[in-house]
């Protein structure tokens, strides 16, 4: 069998010390970000990018990727015992898990919520080696119509699956893909919206955007609110769940399992969709529905599983398509990037020793964080209480010196700070900033592709819908029918039902 | 006419006013190109137009539905943590990084809720030091680390 062979060549890669110590590394970095609200996964993988650089390619995705994950496992901590969501994705967990803690079951929900965690990541590993390699082979065939719609196709469901207004989100795709497109011309060596600025001419940096959009302005913003937190730490005596919690939560981890690794594969998908869509789900099969928001385990135990399997499939556009699925994705693209890697589909051929490596390790990292998370609890309850106040100015030392790294240029950390500015507006106005980075990844790509098929086509722009193109066309039907459906105001207003609830 | 959802009056203000910019600038300093050659104002048009023709509709939509305020700015920490970055990235090269981290957290902290003059000194110190450690000894990135006046 060959996905066996592949398995085995990841894992000798994964378990070489070097790879465990940052893959160890990654996910006490993403369980501490996790723990820790306000500030997530997609602000620190831009920290860190810039010292990336200096690692193999390897290590570095495998230390990355750690740390997205790894917040999925924080995230429930704090949810659960302080009623704080660590990260975006544990926001429906602070409805049961918190619940739970107040009548002195943060044990089992703790439990729970890193067990499923496990069985989803185990899962998911499994998913991605089995599903890349056709992928892969099937985007190996695309041209630049293909392409080009497939980007089409995924802008379109980022912003679909994306809460909040449509048109506001389409609108931050634009703008994005209008950022990225500052910056050398690559077809005519024209210095475009650089306005003079010789630092502009290669374009602004996305690791700097990214850090802008997610990290400053999710630190002015949360400086608004004040620290009050309550917490269930005396409360956390006895771990092990109950027989009759695992009898009540099994069910509900393998359908978040199910549910997360499907919503992570879709363009715009991920952890945070998966969690949302993994309580709805519950909550729609239970027998006692009015259980929840009490303190039901199947609403820790489904949720919990979905986002890690999320986190983890959402890798499967970008390792195969070299598409990223989500902002996170977005940065791992980057990463390759900053290797010298092209990414796409030739990435698993060229490369078999990055790809597999990476897939095994997650596999690794998921039972370390099994390991950290349950004995050692009681470390990342004591690091919620460290105030607010110390930890702001921390990040953004961290932040200021890895975008100053970056070209040792006093200009980008400007940028950075305009940035937040700019993100800070958007929160404000509710214009979600994910699909601006999404369309700012894929900008030049896109003017890219979209050049060479008219170009090939000799102008004719029915390239992208011509019967001879069915995956082109496909694609674009496929964004047709999405927006569509979504514009029709029965599903509107489902679709604001399912972010909204209980939000 | 009135204002209904005041946040989707400025995002459509602000989408047509980015729009509208791409789109004259590049008209106005870029070669179009034709459909089959493309030129540098060729996409940035189209995306433009598109974002002001999206702003346009938030816009309109601003007077139809009703919507919440838009809540009020907190122009403190805004200016504060701004500011702290900004200053951070020129003062590294006549400051250092002992200089710079300084400006850096010291003017973020004045935008957080309570300064302590101590407790901020200490949190400076530790967070320079961690600097110094991990990214001029550990990852040897080339910044000055102190003043250069002081003729390092």
């Amino acid at each position: 069998m060959e996905i066996f062979h592949n398995l085995y060549i990841g894992f000798v890669v994964a378990v070489h010390p070097v790879n465990v110590m940052y893959c160890f590394i990654g996910v006490i970095l993403g369980t501490l970000i996790g723990v820790l609200p306000g500030i997530g996964p997609v602000a620190t993988i831009a920290m860190l990018l810039p010292i990336t650089f200096n690692l193999n390619p390897v290590a570095a995705l495998i230390m990355l990727a750690g740390i997205y994950y790894g917040a999925q496992y924080g995230g429930s901590t704090t949810a659960i015992l302080v009623n704080i969501p660590g990260e975006s994705s544990s926001v429906v967990t602070c409805l049961d898990g918190y619940q739970m803690a107040r009548q002195g079951r943060a044990g089992p929900a703790l439990a729970i919520a890193a067990l499923g965690s496990f069985f989803a990541g185990c899962v998911a590993t499994l998913i991605i080696a089995v599903a890349a390699p056709p992928l892969a082979e099937v985007a190996l065939k695309f041209g630049p119509a293909e392409y080009f719609s497939l980007m089409v196709f995924g802008l379109v469901a980022a912003t679909v699956l994306a809460h909040g207004s449509l048109i506001k989100a389409i609108a931050m795709v634009l703008l994005g893909l209008l950022l990225g497109l500052v910056g050398t011309d690559v077809n005519s060596g024209v210095l475009r919206f650089t306005f003079g600025v010789p630092e502009l001419s290669d374009g602004i940096g996305f690791v700097i955007v990214a850090m802008g959009m997610f990290g400053t302005a999710e630190i002015i913003a949360n400086l608004e609110l004040k620290d009050q937190r309550e917490i269930f730490t005396s409360k956390v005596t006895h771990l092990y769940p109950t027989k009759q919690d695992l009898k009540d939560s099994w069910a509900a981890v393998l359908r978040g399992t199910a549910l997360g690794s499907m919503l992570g594969i879709l363009p715009g998908g991920g952890a945070l969709l998966a969690s949302f869509g993994a309580y709805t789900l519950e909550k729609k099969v239970s027998k006692h529905p009015e259980r929840f928001g009490k303190g039901a385990i199947e609403g820790v135990a489904g949720p919990e599983s979905a986002n890690n399997a999320g986190a983890q499939t959402s890798f499967i556009p970008m390792l195969t398509l070299g598409i990223p699925s989500n902002a996170v994705m977005a940065l791992m693209i980057g990463a390759l990037m900053i290797q010298g890697i092209a990414p796409g589909p030739q990435v698993m051929n060229e490369k078999p020793e990055l790809f597999w490596g990476l897939i095994a390790s997650m596999w690794v990292g998921n039972l370390m964080l099994v390991v950290l998370n349950l004995p050692l609890i009681g470390m990342w309850v004591k690091l919620l209480t460290v105030p607010y106040r110390y930890l702001y100015p921390s990040i953004l030392v961290f932040m200021a010196i890895g975008v100053f790294s970056l070209s040792n240029n006093a200009f980008d950390v400007l940028i950075m700070a305009v940035f937040g500015v700019l993100g800070y507006i958007c929160v404000k106005l509710e214009c979600e900033p994910a699909p601006m980075i999404l369309g700012f990844i894929l900008g030049p790509l896109m003017e890219e592709n979209l050049r060479r098929a008219m170009l090939l086509s000799r102008g004719d722009p029915f390239v992208f819908v011509s019967p001879n193109k069915p995956i082109s066309l496909a694609f674009l039907v496929a964004s047709t029918i999405l927006l569509v459906i979504v514009a029709m105001p029965a599903i509107r207003k489902k679709r604001e039902e399912v972010f909204v609830e209980e939000g | 006419m009135k204002v209904k959802s005041p946040k989707d009056f400025w995002a459509g203000l602000m989408f047509m006013g980015f729009g509208l910019f791409f789109t004259v600038w590049a008209v106005i300093y870029y070669q179009m190109g034709t459909a089959v050659r493309m030129g540098p104002a060729y996409f940035p048009t189209v995306l433009g137009g598109m974002l002001a023709v999206l702003g346009l509709i938030v816009f309109f939509g601003s007077f139809a539905v009703e919507g919440p305020p838009v809540p009020e700015f907190s122009y403190r920490p805004l200016i504060l943590i701004s500011l702290g970055c900004v200053l951070y990235g020129y003062l590294m090269k006549p400051l250092g990084l002992v200089g710079a981290t300084a400006a850096l957290v010291y003017v973020s902290a004045l935008g957080g809720h309570e300064f302590k003059w101590k407790e901020v000194t200490v949190l400076y110190l530790i967070l320079v030091f961690f600097s110094w450690a991990v990214f001029v000894k550990g990852l040897t990135l080339p910044f000055p680390v102190w003043p250069e006046f002081m003729g390092y």
